[in-house]
């Protein structure tokens, strides 16, 4: 009999990577499914080709670089499925692979791959093919069929949106395939705090901020209304709960959770109100990937024993 | 439930394996090796020589300074004085006994004084004599630890956590001689004169817990601290932080927070030593996991090797892949099954493959469970990035020798990184450029 003579522990938990992605996906498909049912089939079809452009994509990385086989830890199938929440229904197929192609093989695999990467790769995709494209990534159409202005486009001039706050809540709105329906969005993100797959921190500090600043600053009489309708609209929930709390791309200390999550607020807050496009989410979160390493580094450690922050003495 | 210590961990306990078999067995091996080192400390020398008879309860080898005797666990002939091999997975002198199966010993002296009556230099002499350290893993000299906490304690702790899964020795201690325990207890009590002395237990040793409140009023004075099951409650600083809010600070001892915590079988030793004369020639043993026939709980002479206690104990399955001294979480994986029980063995768990085990290519998610699971508020995963990178001066920065080795972070990465093993390394590469 061979006994292995390791390191301590000799016993691990199930907590395993793909359950970890089988997780996200899961919290992701109520979202997901009311976009399908506002928006129709083509909604669908963006988002198997964005999940089957994104998993090719890594498997054929693997293959030409020789290096293992990653696609079964599943993120691929996450980062494809995240972007495909952040298109339109309308987006031509090819542009929508494109983003998958970039977001896995130039985001993700160049910088080193699974938690290796900088910015978050479904939104750096989408930034990158709104720099190109962006009529095609703006182009929404209405329940109705008919090309429509998103809520967040009445809110630049400024005015409320015409749509009831229920309408914002079940996702019965123009927008992107998986950005609409907040109700489902904060489902999915329950499961996900339920699990334990994320904290509530970064959610909480993102939304909060965004909550406090809209108030505060109202662009119109009812601040109130006001502060629900940017919650509500465009991507700040998406944001908030899925693209926020990416591991590879947030803090992993907990004070250092609420800081990424203030300056998230805060900077969708600023690019909302002064910047070229009505939504600021995607380059809000992008910003604050870079600051990552560095928030986590000037996060004060309490360390054991000491009753306040730094090195004891 | 109420948060005691900082992070810490929920593993599968397993603890009902052992616990099925109620009763002790005891094993009479044909030889025991008995290492001159089972402490912290200077190794004994042997007081004897090849050849020579010895009885149960002889001392057989002691030493100067930080150091405290071994006894002979069975009554025979010394056979070898050599460098055999040990738990620690070194070899180290040590003394051979080849067993007559005639278990005479030297007579014990009794003490039956009343409590008010012993004598605090006497007790820790006694305490020294029969060679107690501390059972729950450390083996720190007893007496030592006594003798430096005296007039600073305010509070004496008795540790029956045993937050390691699958291990049930104090558990078995408490359930069949707690009066044992508790006279320990009020014998250290005279000598560090503590104003609270607490025994704590985990919430999941229900039997033990029932018996002790039967039996607390006869020792007036004495609370019983039942706290939620958490890994990993038993260590030391998370068991004072639980128990009187206090944090011992970095590179300190317990003694600093004015605490001072033995484990419970180290209390138990204590009262064999101190009334009924007896050293420390036996010890409750666990032999425990998915790999071994019929996991119970032994009475175990000290030098009993590992694989006699195996074959009492059924013997391994064809698929054992580990065997561990001590606990699943913190134990040492021996890969040679004659090293003996010392006096600080509580566990012997053989572990068949574990298939959540290390990955072939761990990776990193950046997730931070590692964070939110270190009981030292530590942060591992940076920690480990930076090991590998050699960063001597951010592993300084991060803390890497305040690290405990719980393995409460590689418990729970998702990644399977081997942190534990590489923070020994961190932890090293740290001690070294401080020596500079």
């Amino acid at each position: 009999m061979k006994l292995t003579v390791a390191s301590s522990p000799h016993i691990r938990g199930n907590f395993r990577t793909n359950r970890i992605m089988l997780d996200v996906v899961l919290s992701l498909l109520p979202a997901l499914l009311v976009g399908v049912w506002h928006m129709g089939f083509r909604a669908l079809v963006v988002t198997l080709v964005c999940v089957a452009a994104a998993v090719t994509s890594e498997w054929v990385y693997c293959k030409v670089t020789k290096t293992r086989n990653t696609v079964v830890d599943g993120s691929a199938l996450v980062t494809g499925l995240l972007l495909a929440m952040t298109l339109p229904h309308t987006v031509p197929f090819w542009q929508a692979a494109l983003g998958s192609i970039f977001a896995i093989v130039v985001v993700k695999c160049l910088c080193g791959g699974l938690g290796q990467n900088i910015f978050n790769p479904a939104l750096a995709a989408r930034a990158f093919l709104m720099l190109i494209w962006p009529v095609g990534l703006t182009r929404y159409v209405g329940v109705d069929g008919v090309t429509a202005a998103t809520p967040l486009h009445h809110m630049v001039m400024p005015a409320l949106p015409e749509e009831s706050l229920q309408d914002m809540l079940l996702g019965n709105c123009p927008g992107s395939i998986g950005e609409t329906c907040a109700l489902a969005l904060l489902l999915g993100g329950g499961y996900l705090v339920y699990r334990k797959v994320i904290s509530v921190r970064i959610p909480a500090a993102y939304l909060g901020t965004v909550a406090v600043l809209t108030l505060v600053f109202s662009k119109t009489g009812e601040p109130i209304q006001w502060m629900l309708y940017s919650l509500l609209s465009g991507g700040v929930m998406l944001g908030a709960i899925f693209m926020a709390t990416d591991y590879a791309t947030s803090p992993a200390t907990p004070v250092g959770q609420v800081v990424y999550g203030i300056g998230c607020g805060v900077l969708t807050v600023v690019f909302r109100y002064f910047g070229l496009f009505p939504e600021g989410v995607t380059y809000a979160i992008l910003l604050m990937n870079a600051l990552v390493w560095f928030i986590d580094r000037i996060t004060p450690i309490r360390r054991f024993g000491t009753q306040k922050g730094g090195a004891a003495k | 439930m109420k948060r005691l210590f900082f992070g810490g961990i929920h593993p599968k306990y397993n603890k009902e394996m052992s616990t099925k078999v109620t009763t002790f067995h005891t094993i009479d091996p044909k030889q025991v090796v008995i290492p001159l080192q089972q402490h912290i400390g200077a190794p004994c020398k042997p007081l004897v020589n090849v050849g020579d008879k010895v009885l149960r309860g002889q001392k057989i080898g002691d030493g100067e300074g930080l150091c405290v005797p071994v006894h002979a666990s069975v009554s025979g002939t010394v056979v070898a004085i050599e460098p055999r091999p040990h738990t620690s997975g070194r070899r180290v002198e040590a003394i051979v006994i080849d067993n007559d199966h005639q278990d005479n010993a030297i007579p014990a002296v009794t003490n039956d004084l009343p409590l008010e009556q012993l004598d605090s230099d006497q007790i820790l002499h006694s305490i020294r004599e029969a060679g107690i350290v501390g059972m729950g893993g450390a083996a720190f000299p007893g007496n030592v630890k006594a003798l430096s906490a005296m007039g600073n304690v305010d509070t004496l702790i008795a540790n029956a956590c045993e937050c390691e899964p699958y291990i049930t020795a104090d558990d078995s201690l408490l359930r069949t001689e707690p009066e044992h325990v508790l006279e320990g207890m009020q014998i250290l009590r005279q000598v560090l004169k503590p104003s609270r002395l607490v025994l704590a237990v985990e919430d999941n040793k229900a039997i033990a817990i029932e018996k002790l409140r039967g039996i607390l009023p006869n020792y007036p004075g004495i609370e019983l601290a039942v706290l939620p099951t958490r890994y990993p409650q038993g260590a030391e600083k998370q068991l004072i932080q639980a128990l009187t809010g206090r944090e011992v600070a970095p590179g300190q001892l317990p003694v600093s927070v004015n605490c001072a915590v033995f484990n419970v079988s180290t209390y138990a030793a204590i009262y064999r030593a101190v009334r009924l004369g007896l050293p420390l020639t036996q010890r409750i043993v666990t032999i425990s996991g998915e790999a071994i026939a019929e996991p119970q709980n032994f009475i175990v002479r000290i030098g009993t090797p590992f694989h006699d206690l195996i074959e009492v104990a059924g013997g391994l399955h064809d698929k054992t892949e580990r065997v561990i001294s001590g606990g699943p979480m913190m134990g040492f994986a021996q890969s040679d099954l004659s090293v003996p029980v010392i006096k600080a063995t509580n566990s012997i768990l053989c572990l068949l493959k574990d298939e959540n085990g290390a990955a072939e290519n761990p990776v990193c998610l950046r997730c931070g469970k590692c964070v939110s699971v270190c009981p030292m508020r530590l942060q591992p995963l940076y920690m480990y990035r930076f090991t590998n990178a050699q960063r001597v001066d951010e592993l300084q920065r991060l803390n890497i020798l305040d690290c405990i080795e719980c393995g409460s972070c590689a418990f729970t990465c998702p990644g399977k990184l081997p942190l534990v093993e590489r923070f020994r390394k961190g932890k090293q590469m740290v001690r070294e450029a401080n020596a500079k």
